[in-house]
């Protein structure tokens, strides 16, 4: 579904991303972890199309075509979704409507009719429950006034309407507290399937016991330097990232 | 002589010309005041950039046209010039080029207790509520527009609600210039009083009928009894050749709760004038305002918050959007008497520019001589939110829907507080129409 080749990107001239491999099928849950500055971030945020950076060099298959041709709202029609890591409040745009706009945009661009209200209130109200999302929620701003927790199930409530092939999850359980642990990860298990494909950025490995990853990737210093299992991030946390940093600059230094 | 003193002395001979074609009516008591309100224009002249309140516009421009008066009747406004600003209201009542035109207008069954009219015949009938507020309230001792306005003073929209009587449907004036081929001017002028508990709704539109250029000069006074409620809604649409200066001044009594609010999407120059007397304890007052902007357009909006008396409050909120190479200005005042202790007045001005030409200039002023009050102002100038942009992009909204959906949100809460839902759907669509024309440029 997803194959990111040799991908390299900076921003305002500083590289990021130096070299980044990932191949990611349908069916699948992937985490990237890796400590602060690693890139996860950047590497979330550049499959989505955020035009702050620039890709210098590599390649991004998604479904075989090439994704970065792709301009942000292009991917999230062809089936890609993001979840923030700072979801943005935007004042004055109402929740719901805003919600039903993205949807009837992604229907529109596959050919499908667009919902009308009612229609999409029906639908929405289902996958309100599964994020035991309240109500009053989609009467609001987008996320104006939102508690943190309430940002994060809003970014998997939005994830279940809009239905992706891969999600891509920004440090998605980053200062959430038990509660609201379990009812993100609830969301996301709920929703994967052997057609779609999750990708879950995140800095500790409490998250992964309630989504359990097939493949856990450490990314440091803007490249994928160990590959494995979920025991892998067992391992890491419980000791840390040193031992990695160690081997990875024996590996370097061996390359060099 | 300059250029500016050619145009007064065309403004003065224009004034003679008026006052003969009164013949008999000279011997009234208006007939003074107009003689008084051109001594003040023709001692004042026209305001000048170096003067402090006319640094950001230009008054040059408007005494650089030879404006001539504009014609009388209709001057060729038809029906079809009224329908698409019409509103769908059940009280219409159209001024052309200032005068009454009842063959365009739908008055409807007014109300018991609520009169309607225009001034001409008001003023004529010696109607005592006309001879004890008109001219009383906007000042034109030290304003040469307002001046120049009640000199020509002969006509205009009079509405008088009497104690208790709580008026339903909105009362709707829409005022349009007739924006013939020779540049010309008119002076609108309103009056509304609302008496004592009583409750109604203004709407007052202005427009031109053609795409030449035209002067409109207008002044609408506003007084409010003890403990009446009135909204005031101003929609300016001139074309974007004209020139447009207004005044409106509020003056509240005890316990009146008072909102003014003006929605400029029009004109090409157009300094407005926004002003409230909170003269009783207890009062209420609304300022708010929106102005969207394109091209060239030029506009400038000056409030006066006056609290006089303890205990009120004032909330204001001005929000514009610039486009292109427009600019917008904003300078409120909230001035506090030193007897108007616990006034609790705040005042916003926020403006989004959608280009780097456009311009927005923001002052707002506190002066307050009591001691124990809250005021507060803010004033800010910013772009679209890129992350906001990027969020709605990554969802799927094109940019285009996501640029339209943000404009919407920052100016649509001050068209969201009308109350009246024909004219905030009406202000609502102007303003997407507008931007969508702005995207195709």
């Amino acid at each position: 579904m997803l194959e990111v080749k040799n991908l390299h990107a900076s921003v305002e001239g500083t590289e990021i991303l130096r070299g980044v491999n990932l191949k990611v099928n349908a069916g699948e849950i992937h985490a990237i972890m890796g400590p602060n500055g690693s890139g996860k971030s950047t590497l979330a945020q550049v499959l989505a199309g955020h035009e702050a950076y620039d890709v210098t060099d590599g390649q991004v298959l998604y479904e075989g075509e090439d994704l970065l041709e792709l301009k942000a709202e292009e991917r999230a029609q062809a089936g890609l979704f993001l979840a923030f890591q700072y979801p943005v409040e935007i004042p004055g745009v109402n929740s719901s409507y805003f919600l039903r706009t993205a949807l009837n945009s992604i229907r529109k661009a596959r050919g499908q009719e667009e919902l009308d209200a009612m229609d999409f209130l029906a639908q929405a109200k289902e996958k309100m429950k599964l994020v035991e999302m309240d109500a009053s929620f989609i009467n609001r701003s987008v996320n104006e006034g939102f508690s943190g927790g309430e940002k994060k199930r809003h970014e998997i409530y939005q994830m279940a309407v809009l239905e992706p092939r891969l999600a891509i999850m920004d440090e998605t359980d980053s200062g959430l507290d038990i509660d609201a642990l379990r009812i993100v990860s609830n969301g996301v298990n709920a929703l994967r399937s052997s057609d779609n494909a999750t990708i879950v950025v995140t800095h500790y490995q409490r998250l992964l016991n309630y989504i359990v990853p097939d493949f856990v990737h450490v990314l440091l210093k803007g490249r994928i330097v160990k590959s494995g299992g979920k025991e892998l991030a067992m391992e890491l946390e419980a000791k840390g990232y040193d031992w990695i940093r160690k081997e990875f600059a024996d590996a370097e230094a061996v390359s060099a | 002589m300059s250029q500016a003193d050619d145009m007064k002395q065309l403004y003065l001979a224009s004034y003679e010309g008026f006052a003969k074609s009164l013949n008999g009516q000279s011997s009234a008591p208006i007939h003074g005041v107009r003689k008084h309100a051109i001594d003040r224009f023709s001692t004042l002249g026209f305001p000048t950039i170096r003067q402090e309140a006319w640094i950001h516009t230009n008054p040059d421009s408007l005494a650089g046209t030879a404006f001539t008066p504009a014609p009388e009747g209709t001057a060729g406004v038809t029906q079809a010039d009224v329908d698409p600003i019409s509103l769908g209201l059940e009280h219409r009542f159209v001024f052309v080029n200032g005068r009454f035109a009842p063959e365009l207008s739908n008055t409807g069954t007014l109300p018991k207790g609520m009169r309607a009219s225009n001034l001409a015949s008001a003023l004529d009938a010696d109607d005592e509520i006309v001879t004890s507020h008109l001219t009383k309230h906007a000042g034109y001792e030290d304003h040469a527009f307002r001046a120049l306005n009640t000199a020509f003073l002969r006509d205009g929209a009079f509405v008088h609600i009497d104690r208790d009587v709580v008026v339903e449907a909105p009362i709707h004036f829409v005022h349009i210039s007739s924006a013939g081929a020779e540049p010309t001017v008119s002076h609108p002028r309103s009056l509304v009083v609302a008496e004592r508990n009583s409750s109604a709704v203004i709407i007052e539109t202005y427009t031109g009928a053609g795409d030449n250029a035209y002067f409109t000069n207008a002044v609408t006074e506003i007084v409010a009894g003890e403990n009446a409620i009135l909204k005031h809604y101003k929609r300016q649409l001139e074309n974007e050749n004209a020139f447009h200066v207004s005044t409106v001044q509020t003056r509240m009594d005890r316990n009146a709760n008072c909102a003014a609010y003006s929605f400029d999407l029009g004109g090409r120059v157009v300094r407005n004038e926004t002003n409230a007397l909170l003269d009783g304890e207890g009062c209420e007052a609304t300022v708010n305002g929106f102005y969207l902007l394109h091209n060239d357009q030029h506009v400038d909006n000056h409030t006066l918050i006056e609290h006089a008396k303890p205990n009120c409050s004032s909330h204001e909120l001005y929000k514009g959007v610039l486009a292109s190479k427009s600019q917008g200005i904003f300078r409120g005042k909230i001035l506090v008497h030193q007897i108007a202790q616990k006034t609790d007045a705040y005042q916003q001005n926020q403006n989004l520019l959608l280009s780097d030409q456009a311009e927005a200039n923001s002052k707002p002023q506190l002066e307050i001589y009591a001691d124990d009050v809250k005021c507060s102002h803010g004033a800010t100038i910013g772009q679209l939110d890129e992350t906001a942009m990027f969020y709605m992009k990554s969802r799927g909204i094109s940019p285009e829907h996501a640029r339209q959906l943000l404009i919407q949100a920052f100016g649509g809460d001050v068209i969201d507080r009308v109350v009246v839902e024909s004219l905030r759907e009406d202000l609502h669509n102007r303003s997407i129409q507008k931007l969508s024309l702005q995207r195709k440029v």
